[in-house]
C-alpha cells in the first residue's frame, strides 16, 4: 500500500529525515515511536505533501503510483487521509459542509456519521472555530470516516484528550481501520469486512491508543532514522523502561536495524 | 472619491413603453437581471416593478396589503408626497441629487397597510440597457405601523460594457414596530456610474435590515445609505459583500445614527479586492444611553488592488456601547492546504475560503440568487489565481 525509500526530507537548510525506508501493506497498521523532535510529524507531513517539507532524495509510492511529487489533493483522492493535529479555523465555513465535501460526490449522511463521533451539535458550526482539543480528534475523525481514505496517518490522537473521549476516539479509529462502514445490503458483514483494508500510521508517545486497535508493527524514529523494528507494545515497554536512549546504542550496533529483542539481550 | 462628468451622459430621450409580461425581456437581459438577484422567469413577488433606462416599464402590485406606483404617479397622487418626499435627503446635497430633483425618470413608490405582513419580497429591477443612458430614479418605501416588508432589488446594465450612469434617490420609513428587509444587488460593468443616496428613517421597535451584494465589476460606486434610529427600541442591521476586480473603484459604508434609547446596531461588511480599489467606511453614532452598536469590516486583497477602511464611532453621550473591528488580510496557506489534504484543489480551496469569508450564507438567501451569487463567487477566484 506504501512504500518509502531512502527517503530524506528538509525543512528549510534543516535535514530532518535522513534516509528513511519504510513498507506498510494493505490492511496493516504501523506505530511510530520516537523522541520529541525525531521528525515523526515531518514524516507524516511530507506523506500529505505538504508544502515546505522538501524531498531532497529518495521516493514515496502509494498503492503502486510514485507520489513523492504529487500535490497534496491528489494524494487525498489517491487515498491518503491524515488527522491535524493543530487544524486551522475556517469562518463561514460549517462543519457539516467540509464533511459534505471530504465524501466528494459519495452519498453520506453527515448527521449519522457526527452521532458516531457524539459530533452532531457541532455540524452547524464554523470548522475548528474554538473546537477544543478533544473536539478537534472528533472533529479531524468526522472528516476521515466522510472521506473513507485507504491509509489513515494519525498524529498522537491521543493529546489532550480525556479518558472517556479516549475511548471513543480509541473505538472510532478501530472502526475507521477495520474498515468497518453503514451494512451495505447483500453482503454479510463478514464479507463487507474482508473487502475494505484500511491501513495505518500512528503517531504515539503514551500508546493508549493500542488499548484499542490492532497494531501489527511499529518502530523508533531517532534524530531522523528509523529504527528498533518490533511489537509496538513491546517497543512500549522497552522506551518505559530504558528511554530513548537505548536507540542510540540501537543505532550503533553494526546493522543499525537489530530486532529490539537483540537490543535488549546486548544491552 | 473618482470625479464623475454627469455631461457624458445622456439623461432624456431614452424613454421605453410598457412591458406587461417581463418574461418576453431578452434572454442575455434576463441572464444579466438573475445576476442581480431577480429570476424575471419565476416574477412571483407580492409586487413586481422594472425601471428601464428612463422609464418605468413595470409596475404592479399582487397583495393588497401593498401599494405600489411609479414615482411620479404617486406624486401627482398625493400632492408632492409632503411627509416624504425628499424629507431625508437634502436636494441640494450634491450635483447628483440636484440631478434627479429636476428629472425624474421614475423609480417607486412603495407603502404597506398597518398591521400587514406581506409574505412574499417585493421584486424590482433598475436597468439600463442603452449606451450612454443617465437614469434619474427616485424611490420611496413606507412600512407603516406593525408591518413587515422585504423588497429585493437588482441593478443592472444589459452588458458588461455598457456605459450608464445612475442617480437614485432612496428614502426609507419604518413606522412604530414595523421591519423592512431590503435585498440589494448590483450587477454593474466596468463603465458604469453609479451614485445611490438613501436615507431611512426608523421609529420605535422598528427593524430595517439591509443586505448588499457587489460581485462584478463597477466603473465608479460611491454610497454611504444613512439610518436614523429615532425611536426607542429601534434595530438597524447592515450585511455588504462587495467584490472589487481590477478597473473597480468603489467608496462604499453604512452609517447608523442612534437618537433614541435601546436602539442597536450592527454594521458587518465584507470586502474583496482583486485589482480594484475598494475604500470601506463605516459610521456609528450613539446619541442617547442605553444603545449599543458594532461596526466589523473585514477585507481580503486577492492578487492586487487598494483596500482602505474607515471605520468610525462616534459618541455623544456617557455610556454609550460602540465597538469596531477591521482587518485587512490574505488567505492564509495553511487553510487551503488543510482542504487541499480533504482532496480539494487549489481553485476548489481557495472558493470553499472565499466563500466562508464573505459570508454569504448570513443573508439567508436562497433559491436562483444564492446560486447566482456562489457561481459568481467561483468566478472570483478563477481570475484571481
Ligand atoms: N517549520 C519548521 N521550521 C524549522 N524547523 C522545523 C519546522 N518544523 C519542524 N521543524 C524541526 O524539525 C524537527 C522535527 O520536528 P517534528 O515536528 O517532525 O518532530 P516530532 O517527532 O513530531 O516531535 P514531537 O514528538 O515533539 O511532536 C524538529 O527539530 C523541529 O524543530
Ligand atoms: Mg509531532
Amino acid at each position: 500500500m506504501l512504500k518509502i525509500e531512502d527517503l530524506h526530507v528538509s525543512i528549510g537548510e534543516r535535514e530532518v529525515l535522513r534516509g528513511i525506508d519504510l513498507h506498510i501493506k494493505e490492511g496493516e497498521t504501523f506505530i511510530l515511536f520516537g523522541p520529541n523532535g525525531s521528525g515523526k510529524t515531518s514524516l507524516l507531513m511530507t506523506l500529505m505533501g505538504f508544502s515546505g517539507y522538501a524531498v531532497t532524495s529518495g521516493r514515496i509510492t502509494f498503492r503502486g503510483q510514485d507520489i513523492t511529487r504529487m500535490p497534496m489533493f491528489e494524494r487525498a483522492r489517491l487515498g491518503i487521509g491524515m488527522s491535524f493535529q493543530r487544524p486551522p479555523t475556517i469562518h463561514g465555513l460549517k462543519t457539516r459542509h467540509l464533511v459534505q465535501m471530504c465524501a466528494r460526490g459519495r452519498d453520506i449522511d453527515p448527521e449519522a456519521l457526527a452521532a458516531k463521533v457524539n459530533f452532531v451539535d457541532f455540524l452547524e458550526r464554523d470548522i475548528n472555530a474554538g473546537f477544543s482539543g478533544g473536539e478537534i480528534k472528533r472533529s479531524e475523525l468526522l472528516q476521515l470516516m466522510a472521506q473513507k481514505p485507504g491509509l489513515v496517518l494519525f498524529d498522537e490522537p491521543e493529546s489532550g484528550v480525556d479518558l472517556e473521549n479516549m475511548q471513543l476516539i480509541g473505538k472510532v479509529v478501530r472502526r475507521l481501520l477495520d474498515g468497518e462502514v453503514e451494512p451495505l445490503p447483500g453482503l454479510s458483514m463478514k464479507a463487507q469486512k474482508g473487502k475494505v483494508r484500511t491501513s495505518g500510521l500512528i503517531i504515539t508517545h503514551t500508546g493508549y491508543i493500542l488499548d484499542y486497535i490492532n497494531a501489527d508493527r511499529g518502530q523508533v524514529l531517532y534524530q531522523g532514522h528509523l529504527c528498533c523494528e518490533a511489537r509496538p507494545r513491546d517497543i512500549l515497554e522497552h522506551i518505559r523502561s530504558y528511554g530513548y536512549q537505548e536507540c542510540i546504542k540501537c543505532l550503533n550496533e553494526p546493522s543499525g536495524l537489530q530486532p529490539l529483542e537483540i537490543t535488549r539481550t546486548a544491552s | 472619491m473618482k470625479d464623475v462628468n454627469l455631461g457624458n451622459f445622456s439623461f432624456t430621450g431614452i424613454e421605453r413603453g410598457e412591458i406587461s409580461d417581463l418574461r418576453t425581456l431578452d434572454a442575455s437581459d434576463k441572464h444579466r437581471i438573475l445576476y442581480a438577484g431577480v429570476d424575471l422567469n419565476a416574477c412571483d413577488g407580492s409586487a413586481v416593478f422594472m425601471h428601464m433606462d428612463q422609464s418605468t416599464v413595470h409596475c404592479k402590485s399582487h397583495d393588497p396589503g401593498l401599494e405600489l406606483l411609479d414615482f411620479n404617479v404617486a406624486m401627482k397622487r398625493y400632492g408632492d408626497l409632503p411627509e416624504y418626499a425628499w424629507k431625508l435627503v437634502d436636494r441640494d446635497k450634491d450635483e447628483f441629487t440636484r440631478n434627479v430633483a429636476e428629472n425624474t425618470h421614475g423609480g417607486y413608490f412603495i407603502r404597506t397597510r398597518p398591521g400587514a405582513k406581506i409574505e412574499k419580497p417585493v421584486q424590482s429591477c433598475l436597468f439600463l440597457k442603452a449606451d450612454g443612458a443617465g437614469q434619474n430614479v427616485h424611490n420611496i418605501v413606507v412600512v407603516e405601523e406593525g408591518s413587515e416588508l422585504h423588497i429585493m432589488t437588482g441593478c443592472s446594465t444589459a452588458h458588461s460594457a455598457t456605459k450608464a450612469a445612475h442617480l437614485g434617490i432612496t428614502e426609507y420609513y419604518v413606522k412604530r414596530g414595523g421591519k423592512l428587509t431590503f435585498t440589494m444587488v448590483h450587477n454593474w460593468g466596468e463603465n458604469a456610474t453609479v451614485r445611490p443616496r438613501s436615507v431611512g428613517v426608523v421609529e420605535e421597535g422598528g427593524v430595517f435590515q439591509s443586505n448588499y451584494v457587489l460581485l462584478n465589476p463597477v466603473g465608479t460606486l460611491q454610497m454611504y445609505p444613512a439610518i436614523h434610529l429615532n425611536g426607542r427600541g429601534a434595530v438597524a442591521r447592515f450585511n455588504s459583500i462587495i467584490v472589487t476586480p481590477e478597473g473597480s473603484h468603489v467608496d462604499s459604508g453604512n452609517r447608523v445614527i442612534m437618537n433614541a434609547p435601546d436602539t442597536r446596531c450592527e454594521i458587518i461588511s465584507r470586502t474583496i479586492t482583486t485589482g480594484g480599489v475598494n475604500i470601506a467606511r463605516g459610521h456609528i453614532a450613539g446619541h442617547a444611553v442605553p444603545c449599543r452598536g458594532h461596526l466589523e469590516c473585514k477585507g481580503l486583497i486577492l492578487g492586487g488592488g487598494q483596500m482602505l477602511a474607515i471605520p468610525e464611532l462616534d459618541a455623544t453621550v456617557e455610556g454609550v456601547d460602540l465597538s469596531h473591528e477591521a482587518a485587512v488580510g490574505k488567505i492564509a496557506q495553511d487553510e487551503i492546504e488543510y482542504l487541499m489534504a480533504r482532496g480539494m484543489d487549489e481553485a476548489e480551496a481557495t472558493s470553499t475560503i472565499v466563500r466562508g469569508f464573505l459570508n454569504v450564507d448570513i443573508m439567508g438567501l436562497d433559491g436562483p440568487l444564492a446560486q447566482a451569487i456562489q457561481e459568481q463567487v467561483e468566478q472570483i477566484d478563477a481570475g484571481a489565481m
